[in-house]
């Protein structure tokens, strides 16, 4: 049977999400998709320019991927919502990316604002996708405002830090009826394969694919990476004991 | 507490005693710290870490890729009106210089826009000198306008202005502010600004933290280097970026590091900052502050400009003008002599070839 993400009405089979912002030619996109089979990129809708189709970054966005605008730059819902709805206006289709922002030295997002703009866009239509601090009650409460899934980070946006934030994206793995997407932080396939392992639904990967020395081939490795984790997940993974064990110390006397 | 009462603080700071007890040793483990404090950064400000500054750059440019990709946003200024009735002994547009002066009018502004947009770029950066009565907040804010027909950012480099003043500007379509102190030391600001409304040193200082509370987007501090002793001045600049970025969260905030150029009026820079020293300054700032911008002009030289691209500028004027109404031909002299005379689109190949991307657009109006 295939493994089918769900998100939106779109049917995917890939599992990873593809972020933009930080490639040093917009001409990479295509092919970066191609090599990592991404079929969502987001896309910040600041950067987005149609009168200016050279260097427009959607016009980069291969036909058959969604298109997922961002709020990048909202600094609370008001703005976050504007922002969303001039970006269906523009054409962008009706995902998008929830990014409430009032951080600039870490680019945490906060997260009580993030619920309201979901509340308000999910009652417009948009499927959204919040990307939120890792907290189980945000969590839910994006869940009942309607939210497509939830977006957790691993670590701040481009820290590469990895899953700093392993043990409460864990918590809504298990806890959140909806897709939990790891976002931010993800800095190498190991750490794309260990958040598929855990059972996230998907990863979305910007600074470790765009900033690698060769973005292309570092985006077929986290496509590689994200398909091993979500196997190894399906294949349901052993859990690790925590100490050898030779015998039954405690039960071996039960005999009958 | 505003900037003025933290800068107050260094008041009877001994910064040369400072850089004389600096170590080496000391500079390598800043150099790799996670964060670094206010004396960190003054420290990488001193002339010992020169002997440093290759691995200062190593790590500013990784920093840099890190936290904004492998891209630098464009921008050009449009010099709206050189009406001063300021003093800066320094300054091409200075009062007592017997120029012709200018201002556009309205269909000016659109001339000279349309000529911009043709080049793609996005975002503009207004300027004025300061003359109330010839290029008051209303003037300002009728050229907002138009401009933003053509251009999806605005900010402004005036003279400063009220909080209300910047609020209603801000609801016009501005988001960005840029205000050089010029000077942070202020026995030396006094001498520099002996008349005019700029003499009011504080009024300047505490300029960016009116707009932040207006609610500006971004906001882009810095110290005239070539006025003053350059360290001090960075470490001030380092600190007022610092501040606004602690007390506004929310705010972008840049620092530009702009070196004197020739201006009508003859000034010479009393103090030399070599290409080292304004590198040096670079690193050390984005070592201190990682995620803060950092704007280069065409001040600056082709040559220098296409090796800071890997040092840590997030953002590059481009196709720069500095005299009003220069685009649409009938010229008159500059504020001050440009350096980098490249087109827009010849910066936009040279920053390619340079594996990075040149971004046109990194706002709009919402």
């Amino acid at each position: 049977m295939a493994d089918i993400l769900k998100i939106g009405g779109r049917d995917l089979t890939s599992r990873l999400f593809l972020g933009t912002g930080k490639f040093s030619s917009n001409r990479l996109i295509p092919e970066v998709v191609k090599a990592s089979g991404a079929q969502v990129v987001t896309v910040a809708l600041r950067r987005v320019d149609m009168d200016f189709q050279e260097e427009n970054i959607a016009a980069y966005v291969p036909g058959e991927c969604v298109l997922m605008p961002n709020t990048s730059g909202a600094r609370n819902a008001e703005e976050a919502v504007r922002i969303a709805r001039l970006a269906r206006a523009a054409g962008c289709g009706n995902w998008v990316k929830i990014e409430v922002i009032k951080d600039n030295r870490y680019l945490l997002p906060d997260n009580q604002e993030t619920v309201r703009a979901t509340e308000i866009l999910a009652a417009e239509g948009f499927v959204v996708l919040p990307y939120m601090s890792p907290d189980l009650i945000t969590a839910k409460k994006l869940a009942e405002a309607g939210a497509a899934a939830v977006m957790p980070l691993g670590s701040p946006i481009g820290s590469n830090r990895g899953l700093k934030t392993k043990e409460l994206i864990r918590i809504l793995i298990d806890e959140i009826p909806l897709p939990i997407i790891v976002d931010a932080g993800i800095g190498r396939p190991s750490e794309a394969a260990e958040a598929m392992e855990m059972g996230a639904a998907a990863v979305l990967v910007n600074t470790a694919i765009a900033t690698a020395e060769d973005p292309v081939a570092m985006g077929r490795a986290f496509g590689l990476a994200v398909e091993a984790g979500r196997a190894a997940y399906l294949a349901g993974m052993p859990e690790a004991a925590e100490y050898a064990r030779a015998s039954s110390p405690l039960t071996g006397f039960l005999r009958d | 507490m505003s900037f003025y009462d933290l800068l107050r603080k260094y008041g009877d700071f001994d910064f040369e005693d400072f850089f004389r007890r600096v170590a080496e040793d000391q500079i390598k483990r800043i150099i790799s710290k996670h964060r670094l404090g206010a004396l960190d950064y003054l420290a990488l400000l001193s002339p010992r870490a020169e002997g440093q500054i290759e691995e200062m750059a190593l790590r500013a440019h990784r920093l840099t890729v890190q936290h904004f990709g492998r891209v630098i946003l464009l921008y050009t200024p449009l010099y709206l009106s050189d009406h001063c009735v300021n003093h800066c002994l320094y300054c091409g547009f200075r009062a007592q210089n017997k120029v012709e002066r200018k201002k556009l009018t309205p269909a000016r502004v659109e001339e000279e826009a349309r000529i911009i947009a043709a080049t793609g770029l996005k975002h503009i950066l207004v300027l004025t000198g300061e003359s109330r009565k010839e290029s008051p907040v209303s003037y300002i804010r009728e050229c907002v306008e138009i401009l933003k027909k053509y251009f999806t950012s605005i900010s402004i480099e005036v003279y400063p202005l009220e909080e209300d003043e910047y609020r209603e500007l801000i609801s016009a379509g501005v988001d960005g502010l840029t205000i050089y102190q010029e000077v942070y030391d202020e026995a030396v600001y006094a001498e520099l600004h002996p008349a005019g409304p700029k003499r009011n040193y504080r009024f300047r200082l505490e300029a960016p933290e009116r707009a932040c509370r207006a609610g500006i987007r971004t906001v882009n501090v810095g110290a005239l280097l070539g006025l003053h002793d350059w360290r001090t001045e960075a470490f001030f600049t380092g600190l007022h970026a610092e501040y606004l970025q602690d007390t506004f969260p929310e705010v972008e905030v840049s620092i530009s590091p702009p070196r004197m150029r020739p201006q009508l009026g003859g000034f010479q820079p009393r103090v030399r900052v070599s290409d080292r020293n304004l590198v040096q300054y670079m690193l050390a700032f984005r070592l201190f502050m990682p995620r803060a911008g950092i704007t280069i002009s065409t001040r600056e030289s082709a040559e220098m400009r296409d090796h800071l691209v890997k040092l840590g500028a997030t953002r590059m004027s481009a196709g720069s003008c500095t005299s009003v109404g220069g685009r649409t031909g009938r010229d008159s002299s500059g504020q001050f002599e440009i350096s980098d005379e490249r087109s827009v689109a010849e910066m936009a190949r040279v920053i390619y070839s340079q594996g990075y991307q040149p971004v046109f657009k990194d706002w709009q109006y919402i």
